[in-house]
This record gives C-alpha cells, structure tokens and sequence, in this order.
C-alpha cells in the first residue's frame, strides 16, 4: 500500500511519498516518483491505483496550466485544490478515480497550505495528513510531534523519524521515499530517503 | 388545480406504463441508483476481476550497454489444458520498436497492431520516428480510456529512439512505468530472481541474450502456465533482431544434462533365509 504524507511549516509545505510500483507480490520499480510537479508553486502527492493515479493527476496538472494560458494568471492553492475535488465528484458517481491525494502549495498573500483529498472527493485544509499503511505511523507521530512554524530542518528531522518507522513496522514497508518541498522559491524535489538503489543505468 | 412546476428537475422513467398527470406527478421524483452490492466501493473492480483472464506467461526485457533485450516463453493455457505450445508472444510493431504479450492474446495483438499503425502516421504527419516514449504514452492511453472493461493487457515497449533504449510497462489498468527491468506474467517472479541475480549494465550481446534465456528457462521450469519455446529479440541502433527460439525441453538438458543417479537404496537378498 503505497503512503503519503505531508505537513506545513513556517513559510513551507512539504510532502513526502513511498516511490514504489507495486503490482500483487512483485515489486516492478522502487523509484517511482509520484509527487507531481502542478505549476511553480504546487505539489500534488497521489497514492492509490496506478493508471488512475498517474492519469488523474496529469489531468489536473494540465488544467491548472491550462487555466493559467487562458488567464495569465496562476490558480491559488485553494482553487487547485477545489478543482481536484470537483473533478473527482463529479466522476464518483460513475467512474470513480481510486487516488487520494495530498496537495502543498504556497501562495504569496496566504503563505503555505496543505489539503486533503481522498478517493470519495472530500476536501479538508489542513496542517498535516497522510494516506496509505503508512498513516497509521505518520499520523500520530505527526501528532505527538509536530508543532505550528516549525523550520524546514525540523520538519525533515521528522519526516526521517516517520520514515524509518515505516520501514521498520511495516510488514510489506516499501525501500525508497522521496521529499518534496514548496515554499516562495518555488516547488522542488528536496531529497530521496533510498535504503535500495535500483540500477546503475540512468533510468528515470 | 394547481400543478408544482417539476421542470427543473430529471424527470425519471415513469412507474406505470401510461403517461397519466398523476403518474407524472410521483415519477419525477429525484434519485440516484446504488448498487445492489455489499461492497460500494469495491464491486466494480470485483466485476472487472470476474472476467480477467490471469496471466499466464513470463515475458522480460531489460536495457543494457548494448540496447534493449526482450525474451519471452510460448504457451498459451486455458486454466489446466495448455492450448498452445506455439503462441508468438513479442510482437513486432515496427522494425524498431517490440511489444510483449500478456493476458488476453486478442487484446495484445490488436492494440499492438493498432499502436503500429498510429506510430507509423506519427511518421507521416511529422516526418520523424515516434520515440518510445510516445509510443508507450498512446498505448497507455488507449488502454486507460477502456479501464473497468475487462481489457486484459501486461505488455512492455522496447525500442530504441533518439534518446537511445527505451523500455516502458504498460498495462490495463492504465499504469506506464519507465525502467530498465521488467519481468511480466504468472512467471515473473521466477524470471526476475534469475534476472536480477545475473544483471550487469555492461553485458555484451550474448552474455545478455544468455541471461535472458536462462531466465525464461527457469521460469518455465517451476511454472506451470508458462513453457514451449524460450524467444530472445536484441533492439539495437538498427532495429531489432531476433536471436534465438529454443524449446525449453532441449534447454533444461542443455543446462542439466543426465548424469547417471546414485542408487540410493538397493533391494539386496537377505542372506540366510
């Protein structure tokens, strides 16, 4: 099961994924990245079914970009977010998208945001979140430990601590994770957390 | 009387048969259908799952120094009766690009020729070879636009492009993965750990094509849905190229040849009777 999470800091959003391609019992890539880039100043983490979860967050990708062609603008954290979630109820009904999504994003006048969205199309602004086996140890560990305006070296340092904890509770604990970080510089891929290296070759 | 404007709303198909006012009345009643289903959320894929043919069959393919290798074995099962021992299972979408087959063999061999078709008006309209990033991305499409409609398809596309060796998974259920090693089918697992083991980027051609058939061999050897003929197919700068087609049989005593068993117990007379 594939986990993410993510929390906001003092002026940043992070988001943290498991990058694995699983499919039953064989493990196909362990490098997998599944935090999208959305614009500048957005990330979306998405774990769930992998054609969904791929496309879906393509889509949304290509809107968001789409919406700022049409108006020179970019969308607003909170717009993108509703966005999603209008799209995923919009389909629930009939063709559902088995993703659930964590979305970061940092906006000018309101600084850092982190949403929640899950498969059935819910929508919660939040401080912190976590989808997959994992948030059953991210979630209280983010409880026990997180604190409002915390820095971004305290933010990995729990990250890390919520890592290594997945790896070492859970039965089917996938290898390799990647952290993203959005903050007003911008959205960018901070670190990979990697305990197996896949193959030499430059593959992604 | 007076009579509630329902012109807003859907107006549903009426309960009775005849199109009376009072009919007309109670059936525009708004609602949605639930499944009848005890799992909401899980039903359509359990409708999905009844009609999945699983996939019965080890096919890999890997990049190394020298391009793309891609093996494959040659049975085709029917739950326990193998129907086929001959079954073409590495397609060849044009002279430089391979697709694998797994799952529904009439699902992989009319999306792959369907891919060949669309790649080759890629190269009218741009006057340019379709990478293997385009050609995967249109598969993948394709098969994520029928999902939940029991298509069944685990193919890999191998090719070399601009870029140079491409190798992409593609399935189904929409998903595309970008790698270097990938094993699919009933026998991957088999395949991947001989694979795995023997893998090294700077290989020549015949240490990988060896890797390849070994691994295919090894495969069919504990799998039941898997056997026949063990296919290897090199992608190089100029194409592919096929390399060799042994029966597994023939390459189990190639690999094991019959050395004469130690007798482990001996009937002997027993003396004195």
């Amino acid at each position: 099961m594939e986990s993410v999470f993510g929390l906001v800091g003092k002026d940043f959003a992070i988001v943290v994924a498991d990058s694995s391609a699983v499919h039953s019992i064989l493990v196909h890539k362990t490098n997998e990245d599944k935090i999208m880039l959305l614009d500048s100043h957005k990330l979306m983490g998405a774990s769930g079914e992998t054609g969904d979860r791929a496309q879906f967050t393509e889509y949304i990708q290509k809107n968001v970009a789409l919406y700022q062609f049409r108006n020179g603008i970019p969308l607003t954290t909170a717009a993108a977010a509703n966005f999603t979630r209008g799209e995923l109820a919009t389909a629930l009904r009939k063709n559902p998208y088995m993703v659930n999504i964590i979305l970061a994003g940092y906006d000018k006048d309101i600084g850092p945001s982190v949403y929640f969205i899950d498969y059935i199309a819910s929508l919660h602004k939040v401080d912190k979140a976590a989808f997959g086996y994992g948030s059953y140890f991210a979630l209280s560990m983010m409880d026990r430990h997180y604190r409002k305006d915390m820095t971004v070296e305290e933010a990995v340092d729990l990250v890390d601590k919520v890592i290594i904890e997945i790896r070492s509770r859970l039965v089917v604990a996938p290898p390799n994770f990647v952290i993203k970080i959005v903050d007003k510089d911008g959205a960018r891929e901070y670190a990979w957390r990697e305990s197996i290296k896949d193959a030499l070759v430059p593959a992604v | 009387m007076m009579k509630i404007d329902f012109s807003g709303l859907d107006a549903s198909v009426p309960l009775c048969g005849n199109t009376d006012e009072l009919c007309n009345e109670i059936s525009t009643e708004q609602k949605f259908e639930l499944p009848t289903a005890a799992d909401f959320d899980g039903f359509q894929r359990e409708a999905v799952q009844m009609v999945k043919p699983a996939k019965g069959t080890t096919t890999l393919a890997f990049i190394f120094k020298e391009g793309v290798m891609v093996a494959a074995d040659s049975r085709a099962s029917m739950g326990g009766y193998i129907s086929s021992q001959t079954v073409k299972k590495i397609i060849e979408i044009n002279p430089y690009m391979l697709g694998t087959m797994a799952g529904g063999a009439a699902d992989c061999q009319f999306w792959h020729r369907n891919l060949g078709v669309k790649c080759r008006l890629h190269e009218l309209a741009n006057k340019r070879r379709i990478s293997v990033t385009g050609a995967s991305k249109l598969l993948a499409n394709i098969l994520y636009s029928y999902r939940g409609m029991g298509l069944s398809v685990g193919t890999m596309i191998a090719g070399w492009d601009e870029t140079g060796p491409g190798l992409y998974y593609v399935d189904s259920e929409g998903g595309r993965l970008k790698g270097t090693r990938f094993s699919v089918g009933s026998g991957s697992p088999y395949a991947y750990g001989v694979l795995d083991s023997g893998y090294r980027f700077d290989m020549s051609v015949e240490e990988g094509a060896e890797l390849a058939r070994r691994a295919i061999y090894h495969a069919t050897f504990r799998d039941g849905a898997s056997g026949g003929v063990a296919s290897v197919y090199h992608v190089g700068p100029n194409g592919w190229k096929k390399l060799s087609g042994d029966d597994v049989g023939e390459l189990h005593y190639l690999y094991y040849p019959v050395e004469p068993a130690s007798v482990e117990q001996e009937m002997t007379e027993v003396s004195g009777s």
